[in-house]
């Protein structure tokens, strides 16, 4: 029986309440495509506002509001949560040959905290005086001046970090404990590897964007002095803080993606991951150098010169572990025999993706460059090139990975390759755009633009409207194989790693017996290699 | 790059050679991979390679693909320093201008006293600013010359450039300051030397070659309520901004429109926000600025 039908009627109760990592996995799941939907929802909304100069039904304060929104939900809602709460749920017990997680019960706290902060978040937006205009980075003293419910989302966010920490906790115990027989450090699969690392940037870099917003609300509400300069404090100190936690948010966005990518591709080229240790140690290069880059976000705040440089230094050095990702992952495309199913497609797009976002980003790393580039489009189309081009790719690509494993059914492969054209060439043409309107000068969150830049406005909008599309066409197609997909065979990409020993879907409790692993995790040809 | 944004200060040229520089070098990674990723998945495609073989690895490449990208990075470093060094280092015989920001208006004053609302430089000779902001942080940005610099309250921010093109180049707010934060806009005219000179040891207010090419008005009050800010917030043509439009404002009492402009706070009007500051607007420029909005029917 598997974890879908166990408890029988299968109400409501047994899903909020299960401690089954798997039924976590799905909560999480569904939860994050609601907001992810309605961040979606407001991203097009923006780019309407774009096509003609009016205000009507989008006022300035409303723009500023969306962008606002966009950002809280995108970030803390979907891309932070992302790949670990579904996928590293999911799968992180089942790829070291273990029952569940460490702490099944913490593990569904996190959930209960996430859909905590999440309905503090909705709150802030139609209670009070409405919802935030500060953009998601919440930067004093404007934040602490506006009349906007700003206290109550950055609370929201608290909530979440908290979630994000007990995660991190759970997945590093579970590694460290959870290990079946035979699975030694250099045998778990390298989305273990990914998740690992990630956890511990979880629980050394949540708690300070905790004490920070924290330090927000207290100075909103008692003027204690910190931040505001009319106070006598300190509006970078601010800066600095928000960064020392979410620089390091990123690689929580974006290492746990390289990691389902590392599954994937060798999967699909049938053959062995090219560098396994270089894949494996440049995840924990980037959790611990990744730590000490925060402040390339501040080159314009007027911080020492000494700082500016060194942390420009250390931002070029940042990106050589994640070019060896990328130069591990093509070569491991050599000698396979690649089959190009749709997550093989989507995790190849990935690469191409992220790339970009990662070579803009080393450009804009330059501190000369980065003054003219920093808080304009150029910044906005890196980012998405990263966050949506990265994390989001990935995250589709998992999901057309995994999903027959996870629901037990398959889906019909050609309107996902559909979607991956609507996709691919509208989100080039929105983001592309947004790296030249950047490069033109457009500064980012503004309501209304300067004529100069208006076509290119346009190209971005109706690239929206493409990649939009394709959106819709990839999660419609997921709906109907729910609903009516053919049954999953427990292997229907010839994996390696142990979720494909299982059947689809997997029992309530993983292995009927602990399995024995006496090999690297993707030996397709052992014989060649011998 | 001059095609898509002009070349109006020195370091703009630098800046754009490293851009196009780095360009070229990530299109040549980006290239190099994609290539290879195509290239590859069709060669040892299933079709064709049915008997696909396990390599683990090479050392030799993990070697060559961490220093090649590692040394070309830290020459990448280098530039972006060198340029960024000059950014921050205004030659000793620069003009300072002292820059005030607030929600949402600049306003420049000049070391003889001027005040403008628009932002006068000479060509060739380089200008060094002092940005203060008033309430929030703001971004002190001109595309044309690229600088840029967080303005936060509490702190002097410096920034200087040298024009070498004449006209005017849009100088923006980039760093989000609330709701009229994209029309936080002033211009950076560019005038010959003598020009510029003539007009800066003058009593005029805006020079005249700029209020033959803006928008300017004729008269003193108009150019007062562009350079106090004023119109940031406030429309001269009926449409509703931050604060009431100008439009109609006058009916027949100058009185109460002067104390007004010089206490903002002693009334408030019907449905707009207590937010406009405190004026630094003497009494007879309050009457210049009145006279011209009887003129605003």
């Amino acid at each position: 029986m598997s974890y879908l039908d166990r408890q029988g009627q299968g109400g409501l109760s047994s899903w909020i309440f299960s401690t089954d990592h798997k039924r976590v996995s799905l909560l999480y799941l569904t939860l994050m495509t609601v907001f992810f939907w309605v961040a979606v929802g407001i991203g097009i909304a923006m780019r309407l506002k774009h096509l003609s100069g009016s205000d009507f039904l989008i006022s300035a304060r409303t723009y500023n509001a969306l962008f606002t929104v966009h950002g809280v939900i995108m970030v803390f809602l979907f891309v932070i949560p992302g790949l670990p709460a579904v996928f590293g749920n999911f799968f992180l017990p089942v790829l070291i040959g273990a029952k569940d997680v460490s702490f099944p019960r913490l593990n569904l706290l996190s959930w209960w905290l996430f859909l905590t902060g999440a309905c503090l978040a909705l709150l802030s937006l139609f209670t009070g005086p409405g919802a935030p205009d500060t953009g998601w980075t919440f930067y004093v003293p404007f934040s602490l001046r506006t009349g906007t419910n700003v206290s109550l989302a950055v609370f929201a966010a608290f909530v979440l970090g908290f979630s994000s920490i007990l995660t991190g906790i759970n997945f590093i115990t579970t590694v460290h404990r959870m290990r079946c027989e035979g699975m030694t450090w250099h045998r778990m699969p390298l989305f273990v590897w990914a998740i690992y690392s990630t956890g511990w940037i979880q629980v050394l870099a949540t708690p300070i964007i905790g004490i920070t917003l924290l330090l927000v609300i207290l100075e909103r509400a008692f003027g204690i002095g910190v931040f505001d300069p009319a106070r006598g404090g300190d509006p970078v100190l601010y800066q600095h803080l928000f960064w020392i936690y979410s620089h390091p948010a990123v690689y929580i966005m974006i290492v746990p993606a390289m990691g389902a990518i590392t599954e994937i591709i060798p999967t699909f080229a049938r053959r062995c991951i090219f560098g396994y240790k270089a894949i494996a140690y440049s995840s924990l290069a980037i959790a611990g150098l990744g730590s000490l880059v925060w402040a390339h976000h501040m080159f314009t705040s007027g911080m020492a010169d000494l700082a500016n440089i060194i942390f420009s230094l250390l931002t070029f050095l940042v990106a050589v572990p994640s070019a060896i990702k990328v130069f591990n992952w093509t070569a491991t495309l050599y000698k396979g025999s690649t089959d190009m199913q749709p997550a093989m497609l989507y995790a190849l797009t990935f690469v191409f993706l992220f790339a970009i976002g990662g070579l803009t980003g080393v450009m804009q790393g330059a501190l000369g460059l980065n003054v003219h580039l920093h808080d304009t489009y150029w910044i906005v189309g890196h980012f998405h090139y990263v966050m949506f081009g990265g994390t989001g790719f990935a995250f589709f690509a998992a999901l057309l990975y995994w999903f027959p494993k996870m629901f037990g059914r398959q889906y019909d492969p050609k309107p996902a390759y559909a979607a991956w054209v609507l996709m691919f060439l509208g989100f080039n043409m929105l983001y592309g755009s947004f790296m030249v309107l950047g490069y033109m000068g457009m500064p980012r969150r503004y309501f209304a633009h300067l004529p100069q830049f208006h076509s290119l406005h346009l190209a971005a909008t109706i690239g929206s409207w493409a990649l939009v599309s394709g959106l819709a066409v990839l999660f419609g197609n997921f709906l109907i194989a729910l609903k009516r997909g053919a049954p999953a065979e427990s292997n229907p990409w010839g994996g390696k790693t142990l979720e494909w020993t299982l059947p689809s879907p997997p029992a309530a409790e993983n292995f009927h017996t602990p399995p024995v692993v006496t090999e690297a995790p993707y030996s397709y040809n052992p014989k060649a290699r011998a | 790059m001059s095609y898509i944004l002009p070349q109006a200060s020195s370091v703009s040229l630098s800046i754009d050679r490293f851009f196009l520089g780095s360009l070229a070098l990530c299109l040549a990674f980006l290239l190099l991979v994609t290539f290879f990723i195509v290239y590859l998945s069709i060669r040892y495609s299933r079709t064709r390679n049915p008997h696909p073989e396990d390599i683990e690895g090479n050392a030799a490449l993990e070697v060559v693909w961490t220093v090649v990208p590692t040394a070309l990075f830290l020459v990448m470093f280098y530039y972006g320093w060198t340029d960024f060094r000059t950014l921050r280092n205004p030659p000793p015989d620069a003009l300072t201008v002292q820059v005030t920001a607030r929600q949402w208006s600049w306003s420049f004053e000049y070391p003889n006293g001027k005040r403008t609302g628009d932002l006068y430089a000479a060509l060739g000779r380089p200008m060094r600013l002092e940005l203060r902001s008033m309430d929030v942080i703001h971004g002190f940005y001109i595309p044309a010359f690229r600088i840029k610099i967080d303005v936060v309250p509490g702190r002097t921010a410096e920034a200087w450039f040298l024009p070498r093109l004449l006209g005017d180049f849009d100088i923006l707010c980039s760093v989000i300051c609330g709701t009229d934060h994209s029309a936080m806009l002033s211009k950076v005219r560019v005038l010959p030397e003598d020009e510029f000179k003539r007009w800066y040891f003058s009593d005029e207010a805006a020079p005249p070659r700029a209020k033959k090419a803006g928008e300017r008005k004729e008269d003193r009050g108009g150019v007062l309520l562009q350079d106090k800010g004023c119109l940031a917030c406030h429309s001269l043509d009926g449409s509703t901004m931050v604060g009431p439009t100008f439009k109609g404002l006058y009916k027949s009492d100058a009185a109460f429109l002067k104390r007004e402009i010089l206490e903002p706070s002693a009334f408030i009007a019907d449905g707009y926000p207590a937010v406009m500051p405190p004026s630094e607007v003497s009494g007879e420029e309050a009457d210049a600025m009145v006279d011209h909005l009887k003129t605003l029917r």
